[in-house]
């Protein structure tokens, strides 16, 4: 077993709260995206509380892993479990996208310096990892710190993701690990329609990825898919992880039109009601 | 011409004027640069995108062959890759076309170089109708107006290859994105390695005391607007001619010095009339000292195919058009 019965618990719960964190964000926000951000709450929640080698307390820390958010759109959740993991004061997720707060409608890095890099226009994410892993290759810190990108199914639409994943695979960048949030959805439907992304295991693969595919919901799942990626040496992975978008809130799960709307008051006090009964199944499960 | 020289700068080429002066692409000088900069600085890393010749990053290549990074024929994802290795703590130069770098790219070094602050320096070779027979697709004449746009950018576009040499050595420096603007044919040489350059400012390149007109030039055609300075003066008539290299930052005060001393602006470029050098210079007088003034440059029109020459002298660039431009804001 990769995590015991308690880092197991604690994760799904904290992933819980992170949940919490973002219906009341976005109602106080009164704008931003809600399906994403709650899918790739356990995503989020392994990597900052099980994966990611990183210091919280000193964020420009030189060895740390590195992680770029491609997908810009779904920075509640990055902040939300950035507040979880001590970044900074949970409070201050009552700012988001307002004036003058850190919390950007897409995520500043000069806002907020602790982020690794400025995101919002697609497909750019994974090419500024894959240049971090080239750099570091360079200099023999390939060993020494990894490089973790977060990517959308829908933007891989965009052309650029394509030429970064070729250079990925040119590079043999194994200190490289994406993963992408194959939620199905993007804003005009279902990514199937909008623009078929299938077989997209294949895709990756003919570029000289390592390929693995999981449930995103599934903490072991998580945890266990980036650790594999630590034994993979002579090329890039990619991870697929399946998820709901609108995970949590049965009301928002798989309806692409909770892309990129928030919650009303009223649809806020729903989903927290729905979440809460949830961290109770899952504290009564845990004992 | 007895005072020829006390009015030429006396850095510059003595035999700038002959018809035998040395001709060097100012291409040639980026990719000089480049190796000094590498040598300098370790951190100095330069990305290309199946163009290692001729956008001049082989000289790079052979010298550093660990700190080069061959993309294929991707731009975007080279201004993206190139912010990420600036993330590192590398100093990436890429390199290509200016039609393609900063042209297609442009939203790539929009977001993922200047809104993220990281030190990208763009080396875009082949801008401006004098890339000659390849025609209209690959003669940059756009890309002074959206780089300059872009916050943060510093836009250099240098005389001649000694000073895109020096420019290029100095951008790494800079802890900003720049853009270098390069053209791929052979022109005069200007300066000598005596010539002083600075990011952000403008030189006198031809002095008068009492000058009709300011001349204000950047890239190849600082060559044509001495040509032409050297024509008014031998009919009669003193312009001083600023080189101003440094497009963004632009050298305020010695635009403002230039309006006050000569009362009326010529702009040159191998540019877009909209949004170029001589748009910065207009936004610049309009506010502090406005004057008259002529734009010569390419008049809302693409490119074509011809020898460089033809082509300066179809779009209204050359000596002749500079000379007339003098006399017509001398007129208003």
């Amino acid at each position: 077993m990769l995590l015991t019965p308690h880092e197991k618990f604690a994760l799904e719960k904290t992933a819980n709260d992170i949940r919490e964190s973002i219906i009341e964000m976005l109602v106080r926000a009164g704008s931003g995206h809600t399906a994403g951000p709650l899918g790739m709450a356990d995503v989020f929640t392994v990597l900052y509380f099980h994966t990611l080698r990183h210091d919280p307390k000193n964020p420009g820390w030189d060895g740390r892993d590195r992680l770029v958010l491609s997908n810009g759109h779904i920075c509640p959740v990055l902040y939300a479990t950035m507040a979880y993991a001590g970044y900074f004061p949970l409070e201050e997720l009552n700012t988001l996208r307002k004036f003058g707060s850190r919390l950007q409608g897409h995520p500043h890095r000069e806002f907020l310096p602790a982020l690794e890099t400025s995101s919002g226009p697609l497909g750019e994410g994974l090419s500024q990892a894959v240049g971090m892993a080239i750099a570091d290759k360079m200099d023999g810190q390939d060993g020494a710190r990894r490089i973790y990108c977060l990517m959308s199914d829908g933007e891989l639409e965009e052309g650029q993701t394509w030429e970064a994943a070729m250079l990925a695979g040119k590079q043999a960048l194994h200190n490289l690990v994406a993963l992408i949030d194959r939620n199905n959805i993007q804003i005009d439907g279902f990514t199937e329609q909008v623009m078929p992304l299938e077989p997209l295991a294949d895709k990756w693969r003919a570029w000289n990825w390592h390929v693995l595919e999981i449930d995103g919901h599934n903490v072991e799942a998580i945890a266990s898919a980036y650790d594999e990626a630590k034994s993979i040496y002579e090329r890039p992975t990619m991870i697929i992880a399946h998820t709901i978008p609108g995970k949590g809130v049965a009301e928002f799960e798989r309806d692409f039109h909770w892309h990129g709307k928030p919650p009303n008051a009223e649809q806020g006090r729903m989903a927290l009601s729905e979440l809460r009964t949830l961290a109770g199944k899952i504290e009564s499960e845990a004992e | 011409m007895p005072d020829l020289p006390s009015r030429l700068d006396a850095t510059l080429n003595a035999k700038l004027f002959d018809d035998d002066v040395e001709q060097v692409a100012i291409r040639t000088g980026f990719g000089e640069g480049l190796v000094c900069a590498g040598e300098a600085d370790a951190r100095v890393v330069v990305l290309c995108g199946d163009l290692t010749e001729s956008a001049q990053a082989l000289p790079f290549k052979k010298k550093f062959p660990d700190r080069f990074v061959e993309l294929g024929v991707a731009e975007q994802n080279m201004a993206s890759v190139a912010s990420g290795m600036a993330a590192m703590g590398k100093i990436p130069f890429i390199t290509s076309y200016a039609m393609f770098s900063p042209g297609r790219n442009w939203e790539q070094i929009r977001t993922t170089i200047a809104y993220n602050n990281r030190p990208v320096k763009i080396g875009g070779s082949h801008a401006g109708v004098s890339v000659g027979p390849d025609g209209g697709t690959h003669q940059a004449i756009e890309d002074i107006a959206i780089t300059r746009v872009v916050p943060r950018m510093i836009v250099i576009c240098p005389c001649d290859s000694i000073e895109a040499r020096k420019a290029t050595i100095a951008a790494v420096t800079t802890g900003t994105p720049v853009y270098l603007r390069l053209a791929r044919n052979k022109t005069p040489v200007i300066t000598t390695d005596d010539t002083p350059f600075e990011i952000g400012r403008a030189k006198i390149v031809w002095r008068s005391d009492a000058p009709k007109v300011g001349l204000v030039a950047c890239g190849a055609l600082v060559h044509k607007a001495l040509l032409a300075a050297k024509t008014l003066h031998e009919n009669g008539v003193e312009v001083e001619v600023t080189n101003l290299s440094t497009v963004k930052p632009l050298d305020s005060v010695a635009i403002i010095a230039l309006a006050k001393k000569a009362k009326r602006i010529v702009t040159i470029e191998e540019h877009q009339i909209y949004g170029g050098m001589g748009s910065a210079v207009a936004e610049c007088l309009a506010k502090h000292y406005p004057v008259p003034m002529h734009f010569v440059g390419v008049d809302d029109r693409f490119g074509q195919s011809g020898t460089p020459e033809e082509l300066i002298e179809h779009y209204g660039m050359g000596r002749d058009a500079i000379v007339s431009a003098a006399h017509e804001v001398m007129a208003r």
